[in-house]
This record gives C-alpha cells, structure tokens and sequence, in this order.
C-alpha cells in the first residue's frame, strides 16, 4: 500500500482532565484551560508555536474562530467544530497541505446536565418523527441489539460481558468517572435495572462532565521535540445522514463503519489481526459486539461469541476500551468521542497505569459513532511511523 | 398487558407532538384524516420517508404523496423502562415499522404485552391524537 501525507503526522501529546459526572466548581473554561496547558507542557512548546487550533466548548460556547483569538497565538488555520476523529483527521490534513504544522484540537464539557427526572437533554431528540415516541440515543440503539439478537440469537450474557469488562477498566483509571469502584461481573450489569430493553442501566453510557485535547504535528517536527510521539497509519469515516432523525433500520445501516475500516486498514497494509488494542466506541455493549463483526475481526452474527470467548480482556487478544469509555471513563459532550483518540495515543506511548497497560502494544483501533448515530469513524494509530 | 394504550395517557399535557414543516405537512394531515401518507418518486418508483425535497433514490423531483396500506410488520422493538421524559407512562413500546411497501417509520405499539413480543409480527396503523396533532401508532395483528 502506497504511504499518503497522513503517514508524516504524529499525535504528540495529551492531556485528560478528572471525569466525573458533575466538577464541582468547574465549568467548560476552566476545563478546556486545564487541558491546553497540560499538552503545552507536556510537549514542551510554547503557546506561540501552536498554528492551528479546532477548540470548542458547548456550555460556554466558545467556537474554534473564538478560540483562536483566546489563545493569542495568531493561529493560520482554524478547524470546524466537528470533534473527534474527523477533527483528528481535518488537522492532520491541514498539516499535510502545509495549512499549519502544529493544531490543537479539544474540547470540554461542563454544567448542562442537571440529572431529575428526564434523560440528558442532548440524547433527546427533537425531530418530528422521532420525539413524540418517546425515543431516545438508548431506545434508538437498542433496536440494532434487539434485532441481532432476534437474527443471530446473540445472548443478553455477551452484552452484559462487554460492559463488565469495559467498566472494570474504568474503575482502575485515577481520572475516570468511575475510579475505584468495585469489579462487577456480569451478572451485576444483568440484575441492574432495565433502561430500554435490552439494554440495562449498565449496559449504557454515563452522562459526565470534564474536558481533553491533544496536539498534533508532523513526524519531523516531533523528532525535533522530547515526545513520544504517535502515528497515524490509516482513517476513514462512513456517514449516512442526520443522527437521530429516521428509523436505524438494522439491514441498511447495520454495518456502519465497514467502509471507514477498511479505508483504514487499506492505508495502513494492515487487517484485524494487526490490531493490538481496540478503543471502540462504547455508547452501549451492544455496539462493541457489532463493531468487531463490521470491522472483521469475527464474522457476521458471531460476535456475541467472540466477545464470550476472552478476547476483550486486558489481557486477550483483542482488549477493549482500556480507559473505561463512555461507560465508566467520561462522556462529556463531543470531547469525548476525541477521548477515543487519546485512549488509543496513550496505551501505545504507555501513558497509562500500570494496571491498564497492554503489553507490547503497537497498533490500536480508535473510532467514533454507530449504527443509530448513522456514522462511524475509524482511526488506527501506531508506534511507528509507516514507512 | 401494557397500559400504554389508553388515549387519555397516550395524550397527556407535557407530551411532546410533532412539529410539522413545509416539507411534512402533507404527512400530519394525513394522519388527521386517517390516512397515512409517504412520498412516492414518480420517476423511480422508490418510497421516500423522513420527507426530502427530491428522491433519494434517484434525485428527481417528481415526488408525490401517497396513500400506504398502513400495514407492517414490527422490523424491531424496545421496551422502554426509563421514560425520554416523566410524561411518558413507562413501560412503554417503542418500534420501527417496515411497511408493506418497503419503508420503515419509528412509532409506538399499542396495547401490547411488552414480554411476549416477536419481530416479523404482522401490525396495523392507527391513528392516536397528540395535543393538535395526530400520531401514527401500530396494533399487532392476530
């Protein structure tokens, strides 16, 4: 496979700030502040050196254009608000096409949230087809699971086994929602209270606050800097429309995604087995078991197995979501489909603890969306850049 | 059995209804004359649902509003424990439909036991008033 401009830009530092469902005394600001400093520092440059920036807070409301006037760094470029991987990838573009040579990208959410008796305003959906039935982000996915189930009998057990081992992960992170919480087992995630079936309390994510960003450059200027840093190998996005506004029927958008990952995977030289750690999105179990059969890492209808059989485990062959995810690290606001990114640089540059670290890690699979969402994004990162 | 069903709950203050647009129109009122409505291309033939301003199949602008049989098979479902907002009486069934003619709209399923359901189940709309507008809902067939 031909290398493309891509394979020069590395991810050189990042930075979470504490997860938790409400940051006393903080908001987006504060946060997103926190976040610039801590990758300032941690890659060693100053303000001035940043030229590109795609930073966004949705409470305060600050916009990247607004962004780009706080930091007083005069920055060439300025990205769309878009988060996540497509903000890694439009910077990482930019670079290429020599826009800017170093973009930080983040984002921070705090303060709109304030728990009671409805569920979070930004999962409920104000479109006309959708909100007079009472549907929501869990109700809309739990039609992908019900009718996987339905069609390849995969088991309320594999769910609950995905979102154990996703929240055990969490309970071990110092920064996640869920820090030192105690193991559960599966079992637990089943005798918690139904949600939308057959999604169960904690088959779905959390709602937090908190805030992240990372800094991005190309591969010559990181060799120039005390970081450690990590390379983009291939990314793709598939998208399929608005979220949220028309049925996710299962056949149409079921294997959302396939076409990112293998756009992905093409640039990379590299399949599902090369993958080492798989930070996957984590709205709800269920989509962890669709993504490893979309991606093709098992078979279509076998990935209720697949997820029984211990490869999601820290120390199987394919481990999940090692920072908690959405379920127990953070989901505050759009920072945190970016906090998929950063889970992936992280384990590979080993800026994890101890306890969550994968071994020999050197290639991991980030992405963002799914099959309700009507998007998903794939991202694989690697230790070494691809020559 | 679900209470979810009962016109006076189903039609409580608070609940939120639909807000119809220029392009969606032509479907509420449909649902206030007992009829449900969906876009045909009269080019391609295809059905388009949520409302567009030209075909999604094929781009031309030749689409009209037909009358659907209303008939349908649940294509999948979710009972729904944890109400979108306290209005809502939980548990209550929500679906998507796929209609006799290849479409899929989200709604509701009436008067249903909500543990003894099974995707493939033949259902029928009915119409269901919500504040000034009417609702489009499914009942299983026997």
């Amino acid at each position: 496979m031909p290398r493309n401009s891509l394979h020069d830009i590395a991810i050189i530092a990042t930075h979470n700030t504490r997860q938790a469902r409400r940051l006393e005394g903080e908001n987006d600001m504060s946060l997103i502040m926190e976040a610039i400093r801590g990758v300032i520092a941690q890659a060693g440059i100053k303000a001035t050196d940043i030229d590109g920036v795609n930073v966004n807070t949705p409470v305060w409301g600050l916009s990247p254009r607004e962004a780009s006037q706080l930091l007083g760094t005069q920055p060439r470029w300025v990205g769309n608000d878009f988060m996540g991987i497509a903000a890694v990838m439009e910077a990482a573009g930019a670079i290429a096409t020599g826009q800017a040579e170093m973009v930080l990208v983040g984002s921070a959410q705090a303060g709109e949230y304030g728990g009671g008796g409805a569920v979070a305003p930004w999962t409920r959906p104000t479109h006309e087809f959708v909100e007079s039935y009472g549907l929501y982000t869990a109700a809309e996915f739990a039609f992908s699971a019900q009718r996987h189930m339905h069609l390849y009998g995969t088991k309320q057990e594999a769910l609950a086994e995905v979102a154990a081992t996703v929240r055990n992960n969490g309970a071990r992170h110092p920064l996640a929602s869920c820090y030192g919480k105690d193991p559960i087992t599966a079992d637990d995630v089943l005798a918690s209270r139904m949600v939308a079936s057959p999604f169960h309390l904690l088959d779905c994510c959390l709602t937090s606050e908190g805030g992240a960003a990372l800094l991005i450059t190309t591969a010559e200027r990181a060799r120039d800097l005390d970081v450690d840093p990590i390379y983009i190998l291939g990314a793709g996005t598939d998208r399929q429309g608005l979220s949220y506004t028309r049925a996710p029927v299962w056949d149409t958008y079921g294997a959302i995604g396939q076409r990112a990952a293998k756009r992905a995977y093409g640039q990379a030289g590299m399949g599902p087995g090369d993958i080492d750690v798989c930070e996957f999105y984590d709205p709800f179990s269920f989509e962890i078991i669709r993504q490893f059969e979309t991606f093709g890492f098992c078979d279509l209808g076998e990935g209720g197995d697949f997820v029984m059989d211990g490869n999601i485990g820290l120390d199987g062959k394919f481990p999940i979501v090692t920072n908690g995810g959405l379920m127990s690290f953070g989901h505050a606001g759009t920072v945190q489909m970016l906090q998929k990114v950063i889970a992936a640089v992280e384990q590979l540059a080993g800026r994890v603890p101890d306890a969550l670290k994968v071994p020999g890690a050197e290639v991991a699979m980030a992405t963002n969306g799914g099959s309700a969402a009507l998007f998903c994004d794939v991202m694989i990162l690697g230790r070494e850049q691809l020559q | 059995m679900s209470t979810w069903g009962n016109t006076e709950l189903l039609n409580k203050p608070g609940l939120p209804e639909p807000r119809p647009t220029e392009l969606s129109k032509p479907f509420w009122e449909g649902c206030k004359q007992g009829e449900l409505r969906v876009q045909q291309c009269q080019d391609c033939k295809g059905y388009v649902f949520t409302p567009e301003v030209a075909c999604t199949h094929c781009l031309s602008d030749q689409l009209q509003w037909v009358s659907s049989s209303g008939k349908g098979t649940l294509y999948s479902y979710t009972v729904i424990h944890r109400p979108q907002r306290p209005e809502f009486e939980a548990p209550y069934v929500a679906v998507i439909i796929e209609l006799s003619e290849g479409w899929h709209m989200l709604s509701n399923l009436l008067d249903c036991d909500p543990d003894n359901l099974t995707i493939g189940s033949p259902v029928q709309v009915e119409f269901v008033p919500r504040g000034e507008q009417v609702l489009p809902m499914f009942r299983l067939q026997s």
